[in-house]
């Protein structure tokens, strides 16, 4: 906190200044604000794609409150829970209102988180030294991941049991202990309310606790290394005579109030357009099969999860070939968790001179633009029943996925960049 | 527009009559069906069509179907029906008005009938949509090869009887001339002889004995209407009040956001680029 600090002022203790300093001599309550707010020297060059940061706290906000209020009226059981939600949606004063801002913000959650990602790609944010940043992200999106896998099956109708035994079955199809390690995950012979049960201990605590915490670790990891920009240019290299970086400003207020602030109220006016005007999205956000009850005898025509899996559901799905005398399953399972996890060793794949797309060559933005463009195919096969052709498409559509990673360490080094500028432009 | 209680004792007999002639269980199976469907547009503002929706559900469906999630006095006061008048004309069951609208029929017994206890239909509309249930509701057909004595074009080999038929009259499926389609789309006509239309034979078209039923042919379009809107309501009763709340929700949001802009801008003038 040495850099940037201007001289103090004298000390009055006189009204609010007298509060703050009381907690002050006793908490480092102004050391903080400072640190993480008024003197959080921030590029002066964010665009459009700065908003998911915060945009993402702003949805993590919504689905804690939400959750813990729909905790107070929903029932963990196999007998109760399916009716406890339409008791929700009927008789709790605003329930179908909290109900419908946790769903849509589950969907919104990974709307803003996955655009987050992609500025990250975008403009090299993994690089060093923001490598442990990244992977403090990555490990947020699998919990994230979890958290929403576990949430659906609480509703407890047919989609959410298919759907969740569809992924649960998955551990069986490891080789030699699958079968078993399958019954102990779900701690029963199939999946009943035991599985419930522990998937609503897990969403309800286990889960925020860790998404809390690493979102704190993310805030505080960020604020050590500093934020990137779109010009993927350090501007703590550049600093005046005080130690301000020339090129940043404080974090509060120009970034809060002249940056976020408006930008939030206009995800909240789109946010509530789908919350009040349509919740089930066509749906996509709540899907029809499951305003049913689970049904164990009874498998829906056709299994898809919600959108925000699709793309990796494609994958799972397009490992068609048994290998090594193990079942194709298992191989849709370790691609799946494979691309899944696979942009947490992004930092160490790109070997290019420059960390921002607005410098890299031109394979650099081919193979982010088919990564992208290959992403939403698999979006939408993973929605469709399967037929050879989708799997076809699902298959070039993986192998672009992979190869957008495992090729980079050679795209980034052969192709030519242009230069950096030492400043941040407008 | 309220069906007497005679009607449901009527149609219950008639159900309890036709299931106890079958002992061998049916399984439901649901089938995709091209059967033409004809389009519906819910209206949830038509109080007297929720209204007669709910009177011909509770003489016609209560009897093996639920809505166990929905309560009589939230449906009474939707709908702006008086509690003293659904008491008397809509619960047949002694029910409080503050209770959940449960079926008198034993699902164990019911799964004797019918191989599996008939479903509630609460959320039904969300999970068929409005189009399918208004077609399914009219296309019910005499087949004597079925254990119950009635199929269905939209839901093929249907598990239930067809306890529509004495509103909605015979009806049964037939090869019938039809005018012949051209490739353009328009019907074909005889070139010889003008005005004459070309027709072929086309077979599982619905064709309705008229006078057979209590209803025409109009009358029963209306009432299916009205049964379909009524699930619809049925399926998310606070729809109406989403609707309404929304509007104010967005204008605050709409001003919050104008005033948060303007206040931005006077930030960002002090930053120099």
């Amino acid at each position: 906190m040495a850099e940037g600090q201007e001289k103090a002022a004298p000390r009055t203790d006189k009204g609010l200044m007298g509060v703050v300093n009381w907690f002050d001599d006793r908490f480092p309550l102004m050391e903080t604000w400072n640190y993480h707010m008024a003197r959080y020297w921030a590029p002066k060059n964010f665009n459009f794609w700065y908003y998911f940061g915060v945009l993402s706290m702003v949805v993590l906000v919504i689905q804690l409150l939400t959750g813990l209020w729909l905790t107070m009226s929903y029932v963990p059981s196999g007998e109760g829970a399916f009716a406890s939600v339409e008791y929700i949606m009927r008789d709790v004063e605003y329930g179908w209102l909290l109900r419908y801002l946790h769903s849509t913000g589950a969907s919104a959650f990974f709307v803003v988180v996955y655009l987050h990602m992609f500025r990250g790609m975008m403009y090299g944010s993994y690089r060093k030294p923001r490598e442990l940043l990244w992977l403090i992200g990555m490990a947020i999106f699998v919990a994230l991941m979890a958290e929403g896998f576990f949430g659906y099956l609480l509703p407890w109708g047919n989609m959410s049991y298919w759907g969740a035994q569809v992924i649960v079955s998955l551990v069986g199809a490891i080789p030699v202990i699958g079968p078993d390690l399958m019954e102990w995950v779900r701690g029963d012979f199939l999946m009943s309310g035991i599985t419930l049960n522990r998937f609503f201990a897990l969403h309800v605590i286990a889960l925020p606790l860790v998404l809390v915490m690493l979102v704190f670790v993310h805030i505080v990891a960020l604020h050590h290394v500093g934020s990137n920009n779109p010009d993927g240019v350090e501007i703590k290299k550049n600093k005046d005579a005080n130690g301000i970086p020339v090129d940043g400003i404080p974090f509060h207020p120009y970034y809060t109030i002249g940056h976020d602030l408006p930008a939030i109220v206009m995800f909240l006016i789109l946010f509530c357009l789908v919350v009040f005007y349509a919740p089930e999205m066509g749906g996509y956000f709540l899907e029809k099969p499951n305003f049913e009850m689970a049904d164990p005898l009874k498998t829906p025509d056709h299994i898809a999860p919600v959108w925000y899996y699709t793309p990796f559901y494609a994958m799972l799905r397009a490992a068609t070939y048994p290998l090594f005398g193990i079942p194709a399953k298992f191989w849709g399972f370790v691609v799946m968790a494979g691309a899944i996890v696979v942009p947490a060793v992004l930092p160490w794949l790109d070997r290019s001179p420059v960390k921002s797309m607005r410098y890299k060559g031109m394979i650099s933005k081919a193979m982010l633009g088919l990564f992208v463009i290959c992403f939403f195919i698999l979006g939408y096969l993973g929605t469709i029943a399967p037929s050879p052709e989708a799997t076809l498409l699902a298959q070039i559509c993986t192998a672009i996925y992979f190869a957008y990673f495992v090729l980079m360490p050679w795209y980034t080094r052969v192709e030519k960049t242009k230069p950096v500028p030492d400043r941040v432009t407008t | 527009m309220m069906k007497s209680r005679n009607l449901t004792r009527r149609t219950l007999r008639t159900i309890t009559a036709l299931v106890t002639l079958i002992l061998a269980p049916t399984i439901f199976a649901a089938a995709a069906s091209n059967y033409p469907m004809e389009p519906i547009t819910p209206n949830l503002r038509d109080q007297p069509s929720l209204q007669n929706g709910w009177a011909l559900y509770m003489n016609y469906c209560i009897g093996c179907h639920s809505l166990k999630h929905q309560r009589y006095e939230r449906t009474a006061d939707d709908l702006g029906i008086p509690h003293e008048i659904v008491l008397e004309n809509l619960v047949f069951t002694g029910q409080k008005i503050g209770e959940q609208m449960t079926t008198a029929m034993d699902p164990t017994l019911a799964k004797q009938w019918f191989g599996a206890p008939p479903p509630d239909l609460t959320m039904v509309a969300r999970v068929r949509g409005t189009e399918w249930l208004y077609n399914y509701l009219k296309t019910f057909y005499l087949d004597e090869s079925r254990p119950l004595g009635a199929n269905n074009k939209i839901f093929a080999n249907v598990g239930m009887p067809n306890v529509l038929q004495e509103l909605q009259g015979i009806q049964t499926s037939e090869c019938i001339q039809m005018p012949k389609i051209a490739e353009n789309g328009g019907e074909m006509r005889d070139p010889l002889v003008p005005g004459q239309v070309i027709t072929e034979e086309r077979c599982g078209q619905l064709v309705l004995q008229e006078g057979t039923g209590l209803m025409s042919a109009e009358e029963f379009d209306h009432a299916m209407y009205d049964l379909t809107n009524f699930l619809y309501y049925v399926g998310e009763p606070s729809r109406l009040e989403r609707h309404r709340i929304g509007v104010y929700v967005i204008l605050f949001l709409i001003i919050l956001y104008v005033l948060t802009f303007l206040l931005a801008r006077e930030f960002q003038k002090d930053v120099k680029h």
